[in-house]
Parts: C-alpha cells; sequence; structure tokens
C-alpha cells in the first residue's frame, strides 16, 4: 500500500487533491453535480424572477399608498384609489374555512380507507378520490355557479339563518354568492388532496407497531389513536399545507362564486366578497397602464408573501414535530 | 444452490463433513451446546398434573383458497413451556397468531375448528377478541417497543384498561422485576424505550405483555432478532416465569425447544407431525420426519 502511494506521479497526486476538493470520485459525477446545480438554480432563478417583477411593478401603488394598500377597502379604478383589504379577508376567510371542514373530513375519510374499508372497495374509492383531484377548478366553479349558489340562496342560507341566526357567522342577507359558497367549493376542492395524501402516510405505519397495540388488548381505534396517527402526524401536516397553498391561490373556482364585491370584512359567511386571486382575475382585462395595473400586480404580490409566511410557518411546526418525534425515539441518556 | 456454500460458511466446523446439499437454516439439535448450558438431557422436568389452557382441536386455516393449516388438534398444558418447531412456512407461526387471533387483522383468512380456552371457544365469533388479547398476551419476532419512555411502554396496556395511577406503578415494577430488567433500567425509566439494546427491548415487550397478567404467554420466535447473550437471558427469564404462566413459544431453533420446553409439537407443510413431552420427542421420535427433522437431515 504505501509503496504504492510513493511511486504516485506528482501529477496524479494533485489530480487526487483536487478530487478531494471536488469531492467526486469521476468527471462523471462532476458533470452530473453540475447538471443537477444547475436545475436547481434555474427554480431559484424563477422565484427570485418573479419576487422581482412583481416588486418593481407595484412600485408605483406601493409609492402612492404605502401601508394604507392593505387596510383600505376600496379598489375603485374610477377614482384610482386602490385597496385590498377585503381581498385579504376573503382569502384568508375562506381557506380557513376550506381547512376547517376539509381536515377532520379528509382525515375520517383516510383511516376509514385504512383501516375499515373493505379490501376489494378500497382500490375504487381511492382511484374515484384522485380523481376528484383531477377535476378543472372551472367545473368546480361553474357547479358553484350554477348548483350550489342558487340554493344556497333558496334553502341552505335562509335555513342556517332561520337555525343559527344567533350566531355572528349567519347574520345578514342571503345572497348565494359569497365566502360559503367559496369556502365550501374550496373544502370539495382539498379534500381530495387531504384524503390522498394522509391515506399514504397512513397505509406505511409499521405493522409492527399496530400488532404490539392489539396484543395488548387496543381496540382499532386505540391502535389508530396510538400508533396510526402520531406516526402519520407529520406527513398529513405536509398534505394539508398543500392543501392550504392549493385554497390560498385558488382562482376560477373562487371567482365564480364567491360575488366579488369589495365589501367591509364581515364575520356574516353570507357576505359576497373577493379574494386576492379573484381580484386579479377579475380587473386584469379592464386594467389600464399606471396605478390600475400596478394595483392588481401588488395584490398579486401580497399574495405570493401570503404563500411564503404559511410555507415557513408549515415548514417550522413540520421541523418542531420531526424534532419532538426524534426526542421521544433518542438514544441513550 | 451449490455456490451458496462457498464462501465463510463452508469453513465452519459445524458444517463440514456435512452434504453440501443440506442447507437448513438452523442448525441441528446440537446436544453438546446442552452441555455447555448444564442440561444434559433434552426438555425439562413435567408437571404430570398440569391441566390444559388450551385445548386445539380440528384447526384449519386458510388464506383466501389457499390453506396452509390442516387439522391441527393439540393441548396447551398450564403452567408448562409449550415449544413449536419446524422449518420456514411450516404454519408455526399462523398457528401461534390463530391463539389470540391476531390473523383476525389479515384479510381474506378463514379458520374452521375449535380452540376451547376456559370452556369458551377462541374463534367464535361471539368471542371478546379484546379480552381474550388481554388474557392471552404475545412477543413478537422482532422487538416493537412504542417509541415512547421505557415505563410508558408498560403502563400502555393498563392505562387503556383505566387502572389506577397507582396500581400501574407497582405493576411496572413488579413486570420488570419478572422479566429480569428493573435493574438495568430503574433509574431511567423515564428514558426512551428505543435507546434500549435489542435484548433489553425484547424483555421490555416481555415485561410489557406481563404487566396485564396474561393466562397465556405466546411468543413467536423472540430470540431470532437477538445474539447469544440475549437470547440465553430471555430463556431464563422464560423459565423463571413458566411456573405461573402458561408459555407458548415457536422457534427456529431446536436446542432452544430442547433446553427450555416442557412439551414440543413439530410441525411441517401446514401439518402437526408429532406432539409430545420434549425429552420423548427428541430422544425417540416416532415419526420419520421428526427424526430427520432433529437429526438435521433435512432442510
Amino acid at each position: 500500500m504505501s509503496q504504492e502511494r510513493v511511486s504516485l506521479s506528482k501529477a496524479r497526486q494533485q489530480w487526487i487533491g483536487w478530487q478531494r476538493i471536488l469531492r467526486v470520485q469521476r468527471p462523471g459525477d462532476l458533470f452530473f453535480r453540475g447538471i443537477t446545480l444547475l436545475f436547481v438554480l434555474i427554480v431559484l432563478g424563477l422565484v427570485a424572477g418573479t419576487a422581482w417583477i412583481l416588486i418593481s411593478n407595484s412600485l408605483p401603488t406601493i409609492r402612492r399608498f404605502g401601508f394604507s394598500f392593505l387596510t383600505n377597502k376600496a379598489f375603485d379604478p374610477v377614482h384610482d384609489v386602490y385597496g385590498v383589504l377585503p381581498a385579504i379577508f376573503g382569502t384568508l376567510m375562506t381557506s380557513a374555512f376550506a381547512l376547517i371542514f376539509a381536515v377532520p373530513l379528509g382525515l375520517g375519510a383516510a383511516i376509514f380507507l385504512v383501516d375499515f374499508c373493505p379490501r376489494s372497495l378500497r382500490l375504487v374509492l381511492a382511484f374515484l378520490i384522485d380523481l376528484l383531484a383531477a377535476i378543472p377548478s372551472v367545473i368546480y366553479g361553474l357547479w358553484g355557479f350554477l348548483v350550489l349558489a342558487p340554493w344556497l340562496h333558496n334553502a341552505g342560507e335562509p335555513w342556517l339563518q332561520q337555525h343559527l341566526g344567533f350566531l355572528p357567522l349567519f347574520a345578514g342577507q342571503p345572497e348565494g354568492v359569497g365566502y360559503l359558497g367559496a369556502g365550501i367549493v374550496l373544502t370539495m376542492m382539498i379534500l381530495p388532496l387531504i384524503i390522498s395524501v394522509s391515506r399514504e402516510v397512513m397505509l406505511v405505519t409499521p405493522i409492527a407497531q399496530r400488532e404490539a397495540l392489539l396484543a395488548l388488548g387496543a381496540t382499532r381505534w386505540e391502535v389508530i389513536r396510538h400508533a396510526v396517527l402520531p406516526f402519520a402526524r407529520v406527513g398529513i401536516l405536509g398534505g394539508v399545507i398543500l392543501a392550504l397553498g392549493r385554497a390560498l391561490g385558488e382562482t376560477m373556482a373562487v371567482t365564480m362564486i364567491i360575488g366579488n364585491q369589495a365589501n367591509e370584512p364581515s364575520l356574516s359567511l353570507f357576505t359576497p366578497g373577493y379574494t386576492l386571486a379573484s381580484v386579479i382575475a377579475n380587473q386584469f382585462g379592464e386594467a389600464t397602464p399606471g396605478l390600475f395595473l400596478s394595483a392588481i400586480i401588488e395584490a398579486g404580490l401580497i399574495l405570493f408573501i401570503i404563500t411564503l409566511i404559511t410555507n415557513i410557518l408549515a415548514r417550522w411546526l413540520i421541523a418542531s414535530l420531526q424534532r419532538q418525534a426524534q426526542g421521544s425515539r433518542g438514544g441513550r441518556p | 444452490m451449490e455456490s451458496n456454500m462457498s464462501g465463510p460458511y463452508s469453513r465452519l466446523p459445524a458444517t463440514e463433513g456435512r452434504l453440501a446439499s443440506q442447507r437448513s437454516e438452523t442448525p441441528p439439535v446440537d446436544l453438546r451446546l446442552n452441555h455447555a448450558l448444564g442440561a444434559a438431557e433434552p426438555g425439562q422436568p413435567l408437571d404430570q398434573n398440569a391441566g390444559v389452557a388450551i385445548e386445539v382441536r380440528h384447526l384449519n386455516f386458510y388464506y383466501g383458497t389457499r390453506q396452509v393449516l390442516f387439522d391441527i388438534s393439540l393441548p396447551i398444558r398450564q403452567r408448562q413451556i409449550t415449544a413449536l418447531i419446524g422449518p420456514s412456512g411450516c404454519g408455526k407461526s399462523t398457528f401461534l397468531r390463530t391463539l389470540n387471533r391476531m390473523n383476525d387483522l389479515i384479510p381474506e383468512t378463514r379458520i374452521e375448528g375449535e380452540a376451547i380456552f376456559d370452556g369458551e371457544n377462541i374463534y367464535d365469533p361471539a368471542i371478546d377478541v379484546i379480552r381474550l388479547r388481554q388474557r392471552i398476551g404475545m412477543v413478537f419476532q422482532r422487538p416493537n417497543p412504542f417509541p415512547k419512555s421505557i415505563f410508558e411502554n408498560i403502563a400502555y396496556g393498563l392505562r387503556i384498561q383505566r387502572k389506577p395511577h397507582r396500581q400501574i406503578q407497582e405493576e411496572v415494577e413488579r413486570s420488570l422485576r419478572a422479566a429480569a430488567l428493573w435493574d438495568e433500567v430503574k433509574d431511567r425509566l423515564k428514558a426512551s424505550a428505543l435507546g434500549l439494546s435489542g435484548g433489553q427491548q425484547q424483555r421490555l415487550c416481555i415485561a410489557r405483555a406481563l404487566a396485564l397478567h396474561p393466562e397465556v404467554l405466546l411468543l413467536d420466535e423472540p430470540c431470532s432478532a437477538l445474539d447469544p447473550i440475549a437470547t440465553l437471558k430471555i430463556e431464563e427469564l422464560l423459565l423463571s416465569i413458566s411456573k405461573e404462566y402458561t408459555i407458548v413459544i415457536v422457534t427456529h431453533n431446536m436446542s432452544q425447544a430442547a433446553r427450555i420446553s416442557q412439551y414440543t409439537g413439530f410441525f411441517l407443510n401446514g401439518r402437526l407431525i408429532e406432539y409430545g413431552p420434549t425429552a420423548e420427542l427428541f430422544k425417540r421420535p416416532r415419526q420419520r420426519e421428526t427424526e430427520d427433522y432433529i437429526s438435521g437431515r433435512f432442510s
């Protein structure tokens, strides 16, 4: 060994030194590394470019309105005064509504598919649910506008008002279009995503953990609660984040049913409103260069920032959950 | 196949002189090992008056349309260790798992026959499976502690029965002592069970099962993932608790069966070929297949 090493030529030694620096063994590896690095840089460049274009093009309204763009409720091209408070509120309200209903429903459906569903039915159901996720959003929007909104207007909202009208959520005039309709459509759109992701992560719960619990006389529910859910927790959360991202940014279906009115933020679900995405979709056709266009682009920038913040929070939450899981798995004291 | 015999294993003294085509997963019974462990004769002394804990009669078991157990009948005797031996895939683990209905988990399985435990048929659809599993505990091939503290691992079964806190504390200590683990872990009950060694984890799993005061303890190859020292500890532990518990152990290791059990059943291709006191089965097997298997002329 040592003799071989001594007999290496100087050039070869240098080459080995270079390899060590580049941490690669072969020229092929170096090439492959370079290519993959390039792909990553392209993605980073796209994100940075998007941010740059959004910021630079919304500078006119940022300069003109500053912070009041966020707190002003009027989006008024006639008087050239712009604010997106109703849209920010509508975005958060409809997304929260969708998550509140889709998460428990989705988890319940996933638990059924994994633990209780007869095997013959399981594949069919899973396939149908994945199919739901593939329906174009304009179809959901059409259904919302043509079927859901009239029904809400004539039956659903009056009923809610009659029985639960004491809650501020169900106060006000039934309109059909509004936060409630948008929230329901969004719930339906993100439900299949939550079911699929939760189901996938629950399926890989180690069978040994399930058996350990069953052998101690645990019921099926206890197995789900103490083995399946803790194991799948991080993955489920990941699915929820994906779903939230979709709900925040969903444009077509929401625009078709939310009513598109810049109303004062209100807890009433019956209020027709706006979301950031629907403001953009509604207004860009008529947009004229200048403040109007800049306002639309700033709405996009704010949506971009909201998405960024929720994703960062989610990453942080997932990381802390994982740390917790590793902590309980930890080494010897 | 032959080429598998080359390499380091072909030089092991244990395989020297035997046929190259003979490739059993387990080494044949080596009674010299028994001497080394202080047991000159195969089998533990019998209690002639031992009653029957579980009486299995004419058990057939199917995965879908494939039958894997054929007409199994045998008694599991009270407070004795019954060992089930046989080559891989012979149905001994499947049989063990029928005794506390663990196969219920597997879809499209079907069972015929009966197993009478405390006057009731285990396979009766009306039986309370949860209660049954509390009375017939199980330990698995690979140690499967929960990703929780040592204390919580033992306490879990009692907690889901809503036992009072004081009783749980007492039971944790009692079970850990019974499983010969107390002295090793008493100072770190709050530490994660996953930090224990494989052998300790398996004893923890035994302690976890004992905490529920089961009448029967089923063990499915509990030592197959462990080294010889850890294996020996488990065997000692099983011998020490066999005065109080009825034990059924599936093992690949014939010398283990010979060392610790009073009764042995030999399975082959889903049939119970022979069942009897361990001493007799190992010294004077009645069936040709049994003799072939325990003397290693068989794989």
